[in-house]
């Protein structure tokens, strides 16, 4: 693994190995020592042009939790139309000697540029590319599913194991959301059967395509189903009110009522069925409070997870089949 | 002392091969080879070309729809550059599109803009006037001046944004009937496409790139035909690029609405998988369709649905194109390869005859910009008397492109790296040749004189 750019191109093995990797190092995060010294001496570039304190702080942590030296970027405002480029920041990285560059960007498809234009040669990480992709959320989904209804709770028993037979239903802004697109693609992979609800405004054209399968109503959708974990995505407020393309809803109130998660259709999902949400949350809109704090919610647990599989994509991608960088670690 | 071209065993529309003679800015003989008796053997100003029975010989091209960025964007393109680019690729006349700074909407920039063309010498420059002030899309520019100028305008177009004011397309559509003058429309629909990036589709719903729906253009190519029908004036549609887009024209036609239509090169041959790359060479507006789109206006243009390619040539400078694809400029070159385009995907496909190419690349865009009359007349015949505005081409021969290495002084092509057939040997603006051996002829102007100093100062710039 050169890169790690879009879901899509994970095979299954590849998907799983990194599922397996987190395990690993979510074991160590449970000593007290919880620092690796595989990275030491590597430059890893957190480079930002999107305020994400949330998951600049979770590469951050498993940057240094495996003794990398970190640099943060921070490009917000400087992207796009204002300031420096993005080669010409992908040449200072260059010259710099960051031997891992995790991005972060409003554009779909700038993580893909920084990968193959040939400014640099680190590894590229996808921390999220416009409506792109968001693979190690993704990756932090599938294992925690994968925890959770493979393993009952714990990963002992899981390792090598896929997804194979279990329902998700991933429900919301999909048109807009780089988290649903990396799922449907890493989910499928790893053999779940996928469901996206939204109303129609709030899919994009050309998802009948995609492998999974499409509802525009959530009731249907939690009796016909009975999907073993549901994912609430996050709804942008702006998607209310005018914005660019007008409002792709009526209103608060008629989203919460059709597409958002509260204690009765809680209640009528599976009993083993658990909820997700990629945070930050909108309490009352996607998801009610209780909802989110419900016994069955791995929410809080999905922010531990991401620290592992991010520690695990460093890990693969810097430190892993290439013996050549081996020998560098060891000096 | 003008030169006289004698060109040997060339095939006129890829007829059977016959001798030209070009004298005096116009064709004086057309005969089977061996017919032409001047030679340079005993005639200095005679320069002979054998054409080895291969050579076709077309009409001179004429665009339609060339940016030339001249005034405001002399970093992409200069009218020099462009139209030496234009030269390069066959053509004798462009029509420059009106989206310059300042604006091309009054009498004094068009006759700038026209004089320029005149003193660089490559090609009959004609310009094309705003529909509206500053392409605002609120209050008329000054059609009737700008038609009255020297420039003599007779195409309008807010192209780039799309006049989109039913009650302002009408007004528009109306006025120059007075005289004779076409709307030639960019059809986007605003609200439709307000942050689009390339097709909708199931390329745009994967990359994650906000769509520009096909809805978009045919709702406005619609409502314009009937607009047109209604008040029985001429229409022109730009870079059509869909399928229904195409049904919608071959209807208007089928009623006799007076409605003519084009089509790019690059939606005759790319289709909107190239976003997949993200590399911003491929964002263009309208943008890349899909294959069925690809098929359905090569078809469109073989039945004549669709009457004129135009190569929509947009220069940019590279850094507007070595960017994010959100952050980088719409457009593509396409003067130098718009001909191989056409031949790789309408002739060598046996759609099309090189009389058809004659037809959609020089002669209905003559007429439709109602240029093909006059001194100085474009998009003619290949027939004694006519001007002798000619292209020779090679089809037989093929090349890589190259945009380094373009006349264009942007590099931004599609094409890059892709081998095309049929290579420009020679061209001739009223008789006198602006390219030959396939190469620019570099002194121009209708003295011949001043033009080594203009490009010596775009390349510099480029460099
Ligand atoms: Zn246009």
């Amino acid at each position: 693994m050169r890169h790690l750019l879009s879901t899509a191109d994970l095979a299954k093995d590849d998907a799983v190995l990194l599922l397996d990797t987190a395990a690993q190092m979510a074991a160590t995060q449970s000593r007290e020592m919880k620092k690796l010294p595989t990275l030491r001496g590597r430059t890893v570039v957190n480079l930002f042009y999107e305020d994400s304190t949330r998951t600049r702080i979770s590469f951050e942590t498993a940057a240094k939790r495996l003794s990398a030296d970190v640099i943060n970027f921070s490009a917000k405002g400087s992207s796009v139309s204002k300031g420096e480029s993005l080669k010409d920041t992908a040449l200072t990285l260059h010259a710099m000697g960051a031997d891992a560059v995790v991005v972060r960007h409003q554009a779909s498809g700038a993580p893909h540029m920084l990968a193959h234009a040939g400014w640099l040669d680190a590894a590229v990480l996808n921390a999220g590319d416009g409506m792109h992709q968001h693979p190690t959320q993704a990756l932090l989904d599938a294992f925690t599913i994968r925890r959770h209804l493979v393993g009952a709770g714990s990963d002992a028993g899981t390792e090598g194991t896929d997804l194979a037979g279990l329902r998700v239903a991933i429900v919301g802004d999909v048109l807009h959301s780089r988290v649903a697109r990396s799922n449907v693609h890493l989910l499928h992979t790893l053999g779940a059967q996928v469901t996206l609800v939204a109303p129609p405004t709030l899919l994009p054209v050309g998802v009948e395509t995609w492998p999974c399968e499409v509802s525009y109503n959530l009731d249907e959708t939690i009796e016909q189903a009975s999907p073993d974990a549901v994912m609430m995505l996050r709804v942008q407020r702006e998607r209310m009110s005018g914005g660019a393309g007008g409002a792709f809803f009526p209103s608060a109130r008629e989203y919460s009522r059709k597409f958002g998660l509260g204690s009765q259709r809680l209640s009528r999902l599976p009993g083993h069925a658990i909820v997700m949400h990629p945070g930050p949350m909108n309490r009352g809109l996607e998801i009610s409070a209780d909802a989110a704090d419900h016994p069955r919610s791995v929410i809080v647990e999905q922010v531990a997870n991401g620290i592992a599989v991010r520690m695990a994509s460093l890990y693969l991608l810097l430190a892993g089949s290439d013996t050549a960088d081996d020998e560098r670690t060891s000096l | 002392m003008t030169t006289t071209y004698v060109l040997r065993g060339v095939r006129p529309l890829g007829g059977e091969p016959a001798d030209v003679v070009l004298d005096g800015g116009r064709i004086t003989h057309l005969g089977a080879p061996g017919s032409a008796t001047p030679s340079s053997d005993t005639d200095p100003g005679v320069v002979e070309i054998d054409g080895e029975n291969r050579l076709i010989l077309l009409p001179g091209l004429v665009d339609l729809h060339t940016h030339l960025r001249e005034p405001g964007r002399e970093d992409a393109e200069t009218v020099c550059s462009g139209t030496r680019a234009a030269a390069a690729g066959g053509f004798t006349a462009v029509h420059a599109m009106a989206n310059t700074t300042p604006t091309q909407d009054t009498a004094g920039v068009v006759e700038q803009v026209w004089r320029l063309g005149r003193d660089a010498g490559w090609v009959d420059v004609r310009p094309v006037g705003a529909v509206t002030v500053g392409l605002g899309g609120e209050r008329l520019a000054e059609l009737g001046a700008m038609a009255d100028s020297a420039a003599g305008v007779r195409v309008f177009s807010d192209d780039g944004k799309c006049v989109h004011d039913p009650v302002l397309m009408r007004r528009a559509l109306e006025y120059v009937k007075a005289f004779d003058g076409v709307v030639a429309q960019h059809a986007q629909e605003p609200r439709l496409t307000e942050g689009a990036q390339m097709n909708e589709g199931v390329v745009s719903s994967e990359v994650g790139l906000a769509g520009w729906p096909a809805v978009a253009e045919e709702s406005i190519i619609a409502r314009d035909v009937l607009l047109a029908e209604h008040v029985g004036s001429r229409l022109h549609v730009c870079h059509l690029s869909t399928a229904r887009s195409v049904e919608i024209v071959r209807w208007a036609k089928s009623r006799g609405v007076e409605v003519t239509a084009e089509v790019t090169p690059h939606h005759l041959l790319l289709t909107d998988e190239r976003a997949r790359s993200y590399d911003a060479r491929f964002k263009v507006n309208p943008p890349l369709r899909t294959e069925g789109d690809v098929e359905a206006v090569r078809e469109g243009l073989a039945d004549g649905t669709i009457d004129i390619v135009a190569t929509d040539h947009a220069p940019h400078p590279v850094e507007d194109k070595d960017c994010e694809w959100a952050a980088a400029a719409f457009g593509m070159t396409g003067l130098e390869t718009a001909l191989s385009v056409v031949q790789a995907t309408m002739v060598d496909t046996g759609r099309m005859s090189w009389a058809d190419v004659a037809r959609v690349l020089s002669q209905a865009p003559a007429r439709i910009g109602r240029i093909d009359a006059g001194p100085a007349a474009q998009g003619r015949g290949v027939g004694v008397g006519e001007p002798a505005n000619v292209t020779l081409v090679d089809p037989a021969a093929s090349r890589t492109v190259r945009g380094a290495q373009q006349v264009t002084a942007s590099a931004n092509t599609p094409l890059e790296g892709m081998e095309l057939p049929g290579v420009v040997v020679a061209t001739f603006l009223r008789g006198r040749a602006t390219v030959l051996g396939g190469v620019p002829v570099d002194a121009g102007g209708e003295d011949g004189s001043g033009l080594a100093g203009r490009v010596g100062e775009t390349e510099a710039v480029a460099s």
